[in-house]
């Protein structure tokens, strides 16, 4: 569906089923230079397992209206204000990578609003490599490839992919070149100058899942601990889950063990 | 070839799309003789109709051995997934019906192979789809040619058989300014020799029958999506811009806005049109794409000794290979196909039809049949096989003479096959004296 936020045409995916306020809300918030398409299995699952998907495309990526918004914070308030829009009042923000720095950030400032979070291939702080910005600055097509050399685990870089027929690396390089110019690059500082992840993460009080790649390059799981450690205060403590041989394209790559890991976290 | 992605096309030819199998480790891929996949349980079975879950329901939609091929020609190719199906011609028809319905208008390179021609003039028109076909040289034509109602461009990388080369940036771009999409038929070409999608083609289609199997066992097609037309901004495909009844109401660009046409074609195309490939020939065409590039390579070397030898040949009036400097389309082929022009080339004989018969009937390793890209050396006169329906008028037009011999060069010993055509035109020379 496309709704206006802040005069903008933003698409939002609900996972082939039409949104439900009423329905327990998960919103899925796709990352760096991606747009929501990253997240058909699990939209698909949440919304015929009972709950209202939201996988909007963020402003200025896929279908939605607009330029990149320039930080995380930004984000994390455009987020909030799509909730608004749609009249929600409360939900479960899942995010992979870019996408998981903009959950943590509207879940630390919206503590009331936010029923459990979900963090896939995600570190903080997460510092990008300086020659990957740069050269989504200045070659995108360099930076595609060292993305698409980084987020998949060796066996995916071959195949064979879990959807019969595709070809992962392909349907990545075409979603990260069909974004306008600038948008990789933008969404890349923004994951970079975001510092204050592990302080932020003192103020979730909300059930919270890490779910990294055991292949993850991008994100390692050892990376990921300081995290989980700073989740202090998350209810029941932050809990972490591991998927098996998947790299940090794990939506894609492992669709069906990320979908379960969601679900699972979000029935208990 | 120009190494564009994590590995080079002897490697994913290889082995993209297959790891060994979790249960036996069985290196090769195994061929999955089933009509159809157990449910764990009544909610998996439910979630595999939504998509909820990939995975594999019946095989007429989607097999496992099929699926290896299909991720294996997308990897070669660039694009973002493929269809395998049971034909050339079949990948052809899910291509059109996928894009269009009654009413829809295609404009074609007039220099087809006969069974596309035959499709597009004689049996889409049965159905309300209807067909301009152009000189594929010609720019202005192709533009010319677009109506409101077109929904497709279409040529083949190497006309058949008169070997014209396509100029694939500069018809993409007359597509593209029209908001259409161009298929290219690359059978001929193969991605060992070319990669359209890099030079603007938007979806590609191969019967794979031909030198991608290349031991001449198994009919097939493949029907490759690259990912890049952007369908909604066009505006024209409402089959991929608006809900669809027939399968969840699924709007397929706004599902996935890289791989909608595929969406689309498998779900709906597989599903009710029906021309899946039997996972046998998948297999048997697997087998040939393992060495494509290597059998390519020789292909490549072969034709352009052959050429070369016809083209110096005092009963030879012409020889149409683009590899030829002669050749109207060389300085493009250059550009386009630097690795090479494929492995089928046609020429002229000197004394019309009778030479020509003379000519096939005197050789001995060149197999004469109606096929081409086999790696055994393959040779027809298309006036009286595969382009028959045609009329003169049209064979004219699309190159082809009533004496016009097409070989398809295989990979025995080159010396071999030159001392097989001296052979043929020997016998012609012995004709024309008498």
């Amino acid at each position: 569906m496309d709704i206006l936020i802040r005069q903008q045409a933003c698409r939002i995916y609900t996972g082939g089923r039409n949104f439900d306020r009423n329905l327990p809300c998960v919103v899925l918030i796709h990352g760096a230079g991606h747009d929501h398409s990253v997240w058909n299995n699990q939209a698909r699952h949440l919304a015929h397992q009972g709950f209202g998907v939201l996988a909007p495309d963020l402003p200025g990526h896929g279908s939605s209206q607009g330029t990149p918004l320039p930080s995380i914070d930004a984000m994390a308030d455009w987020l909030l204000e799509m909730l608004d829009a749609l009249g929600v009042a409360q939900a479960s923000l899942v995010g992979h990578s870019m996408g998981s720095l903009i959950a943590l950030a509207a879940a630390a400032r919206a503590t009331e609003r936010v029923k459990a979070l979900i963090l896939v291939g995600s570190v903080a702080p997460m510092p990008v490599a300086p020659a990957l910005i740069e050269a989504a600055a200045s070659t995108p097509a360099r930076a595609h490839a060292m993305i698409n050399q980084w987020s998949y685990s060796p066996a995916a870089q071959l195949g064979a992919s879990a959807s019969p027929g595709t070809s992962l690396l392909d349907i990545n390089l075409r979603l990260m070149e069909r974004q306008a110019a600038g948008v990789l690059a933008s969404d890349l500082r923004a994951c970079n100058s975001w510092t204050e992840g592990l302080a932020r993460a003192a103020d979730i009080h909300c059930p919270t899942l890490l779910i990294s790649g055991e292949r993850d390059q991008m994100t390692p799981a050892r990376a990921v601990k300081p995290l989980c450690a700073a989740l202090v205060n998350a209810a029941g403590g932050a809990r972490m889950i591991t998927v098996a041989g998947a790299g940090h394209a794990m939506m894609a790559e492992a669709p069906d063990a990320v979908s379960d890991a969601i679900r699972g976290f979000l029935r208990t | 070839m120009t190494q564009t992605g994590l590995f080079g096309a002897e490697t994913l030819a290889l082995h993209a799309g297959q790891t060994p199998d979790a249960t036996h480790g069985s290196r090769a891929t195994p061929i999955h003789f089933t009509t159809s996949y157990v449910f764990p349980d009544a909610d998996h079975a439910a979630a595999l109709f939504n998509l909820e879950r990939p995975g594999h329901v019946y095989s007429r939609i989607s097999n496992p051995t099929n699926a290896v091929l299909e991720e294996r020609i997308a990897a070669l190719e660039g694009g973002v997934g493929a269809i395998a199906v049971a034909s050339g011609q079949a990948a052809l028809h899910l291509a059109v019906t996928t894009l269009m319905g009654c009413g829809g208008h295609i404009v074609a390179s007039r220099s087809l192979y006969g069974g596309s021609h035959n499709l597009f003039a004689y049996t889409l028109p049965r159905f309300g789809i209807q067909t301009t076909f152009v000189d594929p040289r010609d720019a202005e034509a192709w533009r010319a040619a677009i109506r409101p109602e077109t929904r497709l461009l279409f040529g083949e990388s190497i006309g058949n058989p008169a070997l014209d080369v396509l100029d694939i940036p500069t018809v993409a771009g007359i597509a593209h300014a029209a908001g259409l999409p161009l298929l290219v038929d690359a059978t001929l070409v193969s991605p060992a020799l070319q990669r359209p999608f890099e030079l603007g083609a938007d979806l590609v289609m191969h019967s794979a029958t031909k030198f991608i199997g290349g031991h001449g066992v198994a009919v097939g097609g493949l029907l490759v999506d690259g990912g890049c037309f952007d369908w909604e901004a066009s505006g024209l495909f409402p089959t991929l811009t608006e809900p669809y009844d027939g399968f969840h109401g699924m709007d397929f660009a706004e599902e996935s806005p890289v791989a909608a046409f595929l969406l689309r074609a498998r779900r709906e195309g597989l599903r009710d049109f029906g021309a899946c490939l039997s996972p046998m020939n998948a297999f048997q065409i697997l087998q040939g794409l393992e060495t494509l590039p290597l059998r390519m390579r020789a292909h490549v070397d072969n034709t352009n000794r052959i050429a070369a030898h016809l083209a110096a040949h005092p009963l030879v009036e012409k020889v149409a290979y683009p590899g030829l400097d002669a050749h109207p389309d060389h300085e493009l082929a250059t550009r386009l196909l630097p690795d090479g022009c494929g492995a089928v080339l046609s020429f002229d004989l000197k004394g019309g039809r009778e030479a020509g018969r003379a000519f096939i009937g005197a050789l001995r390793l060149f197999s004469h049949l109606a096929n081409v890209g086999d790696a055994k050396s393959l040779v027809i006169h298309p006036a009286s096989t595969t382009h028959f329906r045609m009329t003169a008028a049209d064979l004219a037009a699309a190159g082809i003479g009533e004496g016009t011999v097409r070989l398809s060069v295989g990979l025995e010993s080159s010396a071999d096959l030159l001392t097989d055509l001296d052979r043929g035109l020997h016998a012609v020379g012995k004709l024309n004296k008498a």
